[in-house]
């Protein structure tokens, strides 16, 4: 089909679009890469009435490390994202995950800022960010806001955004050197939507122990979510076989995932505790050759 | 013509000056305002590949944008490719490696290949297969299109 009519408005500046925003209200979507929305515009399954193109919108798009901290724009497309070197070396989990997503031609348009928004529990970008403890930069009428992943992660796709702010910037850790990590996804075909993925971030000390570990797991839950549980029976232990067996036990615990055509909701948690114990081994890995 | 707006966009190197209404898709207008059909329309959100145009150097779905988004840019779709009459070289491998059948996917699978080329001109097998995965082909099961790729990048090495 053919997306419904709407009105089109290519704002320039980041005022400009939420004055947009305001004066539309629920009627207006946001277009950013429109990776997801135009499937949607073009199933109907989304009719917005107004459609706010932040394309035009300036300052938007850049990846710039600041402090411990990588800041990338909301508009940066997920390609960009994928080459930076910035990226590559200072926080690489963050490339992997996004060369998992779709094919070249939906990462030269999608970006990081919509996939957040779209809020996907089963998306790279929401899975990854989650594991990273990133942040969420919201602008509105009344100034800005930072939201953690689990303020800003409602449910299927629903973020905490309010229908008048946009997301203007995420910003990530800078992993330091030696931390180990790992992105991991089951998917039936490479560019699929994860069946599960899982994101995971170990530290060691220099007797071995586990200093840092975020586990972070997507598509068996309403949103991306944190093996808080697993995470904390690895810290401070040395990190071998039986306790990333428990890990994984304790990480498809915590999942609530839901049958559909790719796969059962048994299958997804079963896969969760595979895949987080694999990711864990991964990670260690990684952690132990310094890189 | 409800908000018509003015688009000017330049296309295989000709500019065109259009009206168009905002929810005319990018690969909709190329087809049916420019009248190119050789880019063609399958799954309508994104999967198939089929309208994978060059977008200002980049491969994007022309179903995945809207028309006025193009004001100002520059496209190259398949009709680009052939120059005085003598095909790219990566046509003539595709007609020589049988890179195609029922030749629906071809414009995606060409325009893939031609940005593919250009980024990495001496590819392995596994690169090539994950640059066309993302362009669905139900006829060849892949093996020619492959074949053809690399076939096409050996002949643009020389």
């Amino acid at each position: 089909m053919k997306p419904s009519v709407f009105k089109y408005f290519d704002p320039t500046s980041v005022d400009e679009a939420i004055g947009l925003l305001q004066r539309y209200g629920e009627d207006a979507k946001i277009l950013a890469g429109g990776q997801s929305l135009v499937p949607m515009m073009n199933f109907r399954v989304a009719r917005p009435k107004v459609l706010v193109d932040i394309n035009k919108v300036q300052g938007l798009s850049y990846i710039r490390e600041e402090g411990e901290e990588i800041a990338i724009g909301a508009l940066t497309r997920e390609r960009e994202v994928e080459r930076s070197t910035l990226v590559r070396e200072k926080c690489p989990i963050l490339s992997e995950a996004v060369s998992h997503i779709g094919h070249l031609p939906v990462r030269t348009r999608g970006t990081i800022g919509g996939s957040l928004v779209h809020a996907d529990p089963s998306a790279e970008i929401p899975t990854v960010i989650c594991a990273l403890g990133g942040s969420m930069k919201a602008v509105g009428p009344s100034g800005e806001r930072s939201l953690g992943p689990e303020e800003f992660f409602l449910t299927y796709l629903t973020s905490a955004l309010g229908p008048d702010e946009i997301l203007t910037e995420v910003r990530v850790p800078v992993l330091p050197p030696g931390t180990g990590w790992s992105f991991l996804e089951l998917s039936r075909r490479h560019g699929d939507f994860a069946i599960v993925a899982v994101a995971s971030i170990v530290g060691l000390d220099g007797d071995g122990r586990c200093n840092r570990a975020a586990i972070a797991l997507g598509g068996v839950a309403p949103t991306p979510i944190r093996a808080r549980e697993a995470e904390e029976a690895l810290l401070g232990r040395a990190l071998e076989g039986a306790l990333l067996e428990e890990a994984g036990r304790l990480a498809a615990e915590a999942t609530e995932p839901e049958s559909d055509y790719h796969a059962s909701a048994d299958y997804r948690r079963d896969m969760a505790r595979v895949f987080v114990r694999r990711g864990l081994e991964e990670a260690i890995e990684r952690a132990k050759g310094g890189r | 013509m409800a908000d018509g707006r003015r688009i000017k966009v330049k296309v295989n190197g000709v500019l065109y000056e259009r009206e168009v209404e905002p929810r005319r898709l990018l690969v909709d207008f190329l087809r049916e305002d420019l009248e190119l059909l050789g880019t063609h329309i399958g799954c309508e959100h994104g999967i198939c590949g089929a309208c994978t145009v060059i977008f200002n150097g980049q491969p994007v779905r022309s179903c995945l944008m809207f028309a006025v988004q193009a004001d100002g840019a520059e496209i190259m779709t398949v009709e680009g490719l052939a120059r005085d009459g003598k095909l790219h070289p990566i046509q003539e491998a595709f007609q020589e490696n049988h890179g195609l059948q029922c030749g629906f996917c071809t414009p995606g699978m060409l325009m893939t290949a031609y940005h593919f080329l250009q980024e990495n001109p001496d590819p392995t097998e596994e690169e090539v297969r994950v640059a066309v995965a993302g362009v669905l082909c139900r006829c060849t099961g892949y093996k020619q299109v492959v074949d053809s790729v690399m076939a096409a990048a050996a002949k643009m090495r020389g």
